[in-house]
């Protein structure tokens, strides 16, 4: 029998396209530099061509590694030279609830986490975050939030996401922990209603506290423009001492140095999952985790030995 | 036991479809197909009866052929087919008002199955990633077809308080696509340059229209009561089906789009209602768990399948179809990893 050239046909002729990425298949492959240009051509030949995938909630794995973490890479490293605590308080796998507190005027902390999860944590974890309603109403914001692994923060996809052995982000302060006064720097403000500790109780996950050093003082917001921000549709209209004196210039973040800690985690699976309808039980749950989040702040501030400095 | 099962909706291609191959079924003894016009294709071994739904006369053909089983295919999706979106919505909400006023008053009823759509969930910045089944909208539909399908939920719910005796399943499809079907969304993917809102990329999830025929045949012969979300597997965001399709994409800004609809509808060239602008702004997702638990179906095109299913028969990618493409990553990667060699 001649050999025949081997095609995945349908046998029905209607089925799906398949071919081999040529990344992935037998042929030699280059290295050095030429092998960064072949992944590269890689790339845009997937996005010319839509061959790529995106999860339920939109997220795009590919995107995300390649292209809109790329930029944040040489911030975290050089500009805060984040440095990164108790990163074994993270599970390699199954679900956690990461939360942490919120502050600096732009939401760079929760990037930050995002990539001290992916680049440094040995299993490289996705944090998948979950954000508030504006980032997701907003043009741009929104669309590159869900292909950055983000959500809507609401109870359905929480519980959808831990349930699937995801690593799921809150921020609970919301606008009111990045949008405060740099005088209130580095107080937790109010934890939202707890509906993060009721999505962790319900799927019985753990809760990793982290606290995130440096942040407050990227933008530090000494002023505000009530009226300007309600014309633009915003929750505040921040003034920093260089925002927006010095026009676009006033936009780079004052070089802070940043440590972010994980805590041990909390557990809930001795609660049972009944637990999260228990609304005292929530309370308590939520104190608990913003006073170990404070607690981790204070003592990472006693021990800072400059804003600036290493 | 002989099964009667009258099908509406016929002359359109699902309907008659399914018409056509509830006749061929070994389960079902007789199928009459109800439309208002001939259907243009072969319905089989269905026996056609031209009647108007909106009209009392269904009452008299159910009687007369006792029938058991209604599946309600009658509401339609894109006004062109019906006429203007005023007949539309008199097809859709007057015709499902009669024909389930002649199911209440029938003797020999006992299963209505009708075909809904995943727009009833409407489409928001406030939706959850995943609709499911028992989940209200956030952002309720206020017109068009997606209207239109929740007031006929509604009166189907209303039927099944009414004759609890009826097992009544309604189908939730996500858009229908494939090689033979029409739909806006079809000749919306099919414009040279496709208008997408700019500074949003929509998440879409597909139905092959087999698949579609398929899940309502089993929610037909088998009982398998309740509401059920019937998508195939996985997501497709709108830029990538774009670029899957071969076409060019122009992102107009949201305050544009009404304009650019209207021009679009008015050369005939695509139909645009501000339902499907919304769609194509925020996108949608739907749980389908309980397609698999409660239905017991599983679909054999996913979303992707489904949709590249359309983009061939229609021969759409053909600048730069995949394989080209990959052929020429190959070449690439081939000349890179010979320069290496060489110079190493």
């Amino acid at each position: 029998m001649p050999e025949a050239e081997v095609i995945a046909l349908d046998p029905e002729g209607r089925g799906p396209r398949r071919h081999v990425d040529p990344a992935e298949s037998d042929l030699p492959q280059p290295t050095g530099w030429e092998g960064r240009l072949a992944s590269a051509v890689g790339f845009v030949r997937r996005r010319i061509t839509g061959d790529y995938e995106v999860d339920e909630f939109g997220f795009d794995a590919d995107l995300t590694d390649s292209v809109l973490l790329a930029p944040l890479r040489p911030l975290y490293r050089h500009w805060f030279r984040v440095e990164v605590r108790g990163l074994e308080n993270v599970p390699a796998e199954g679900g956690a609830l990461v939360v942490g507190n919120h502050s600096g005027t732009v939401a760079l902390d929760a990037l930050m986490t995002q990539l001290a999860l992916l680049d440094e944590h040995p299993a490289h974890r996705h944090l998948r975050m979950l954000g508030a309603d504006l980032v997701f109403q907003t043009p741009f914001v929104g669309e590159i939030s869900r292909k950055a692994g983000h959500t809507l923060a609401c109870a359905p996809d929480a519980e959808r996401l831990l349930r699937a052995g995801e690593l799921v982000g809150v921020w609970p302060e919301g606008f009111k922990g990045i949008g405060k006064p740099f005088s209130e720097r580095y107080k937790l403000q109010r934890f939202g209603r707890g509906g993060f500790v009721a999505a962790a109780l319900r799927t019985s996950t753990p809760i990793i506290p982290v606290a995130i050093m440096g942040a407050e003082e990227t933008y530090p917001m000494v002023g505000n423009v009530p009226w300007l921000a309600r014309a633009l549709g915003l929750p505040y209209f921040p003034l920093t001492p260089t925002f927006p004196w010095l026009g676009p210039l006033g936009l780079v973040p004052l070089p802070s140095k940043w440590v972010i800690e994980f805590g041990e985690p909390i557990r809930t699976d001795d609660h049972g999952p009944a637990e999260a309808d228990d609304p005292m039980m929530v309370f308590n749950l939520t104190d608990q985790v913003r006073e170990t989040i404070q607690q981790s702040l204070y003592r990472l501030l006693v021990d800072r030995r400059g804003v600036f400095g290493d | 036991m002989g099964r009667v099962v009258l099908v509406t909706g016929v002359s359109r291609h699902l309907g008659g479809t399914l018409a056509r191959l509830l006749s061929e079924h070994p389960d079902v003894d007789h199928v009459i197909g109800v439309d208002v016009v001939a259907p243009p294709h072969t319905i089989a071994e269905a026996e056609f009866v031209q009647a108007d739904i909106r009209n009392p006369v269904i009452a008299g053909v159910m009687s007369s052929a006792s029938v058991d089983t209604v599946v309600h295919m009658g509401v339609i999706a894109t006004p062109t087919q019906a006429g203007g979106r005023s007949a539309m919505k008199e097809i859709n909400v007057i015709g499902t008002m009669q024909l389930l006023a002649a199911c209440q008053k029938s003797t020999t009823m006992a299963k209505l199955v009708v075909k809904s759509s995943t727009s009833v969930y409407g489409s928001g910045p406030r939706d959850p990633a995943l609709f499911t089944e028992d989940m209200d909208p956030r952002h309720s539909p206020r017109s068009g077809w997606a209207k239109d399908n929740v007031e006929v939920e509604g009166y189907v719910r209303g039927f099944s308080r009414r004759r609890p005796d009826v097992s009544v399943s309604t189908l939730r499809l996500a858009n229908i696509v494939g090689p033979r079907i029409s739909t806006s969304m079809i000749d919306y993917f099919s414009l040279p340059v496709v208008p997408t809102i700019l500074g949003h990329d929509s998440r879409l999830q597909f139905v092959h229209e087999d698949d579609g025929v398929d899940a309502l045949i089993t929610a037909t012969v088998n009982d398998r009561p309740g509401i059920v979300n019937v998508a195939g597997g996985g997501m497709l965001m709108l830029s990538q089906a774009i670029r899957r399709a071969g076409r060019a994409s122009a992102p107009i800004a949201a305050p544009l789009m009404p304009v650019v609809a209207r021009m679009l509808k008015q050369s005939g060239l695509a139909d645009f209602s501000s339902e499907q602008v919304r769609f194509l702004t925020w996108g949608r997702g739907v749980d389908t768990r309980r397609m698999r638990t409660v239905l017991g179906f599983e679909p054999r095109y996913s979303t992707v399948e489904a949709f590249d299913s359309f983009v061939a028969a229609h021969h759409l990618n053909s600048v730069l179809p995949p394989e080209r493409a990959v052929a020429l990553e190959a070449q690439v990667i081939d000349l890179l990893s010979r320069r290496g060699d060489r110079s190493a």
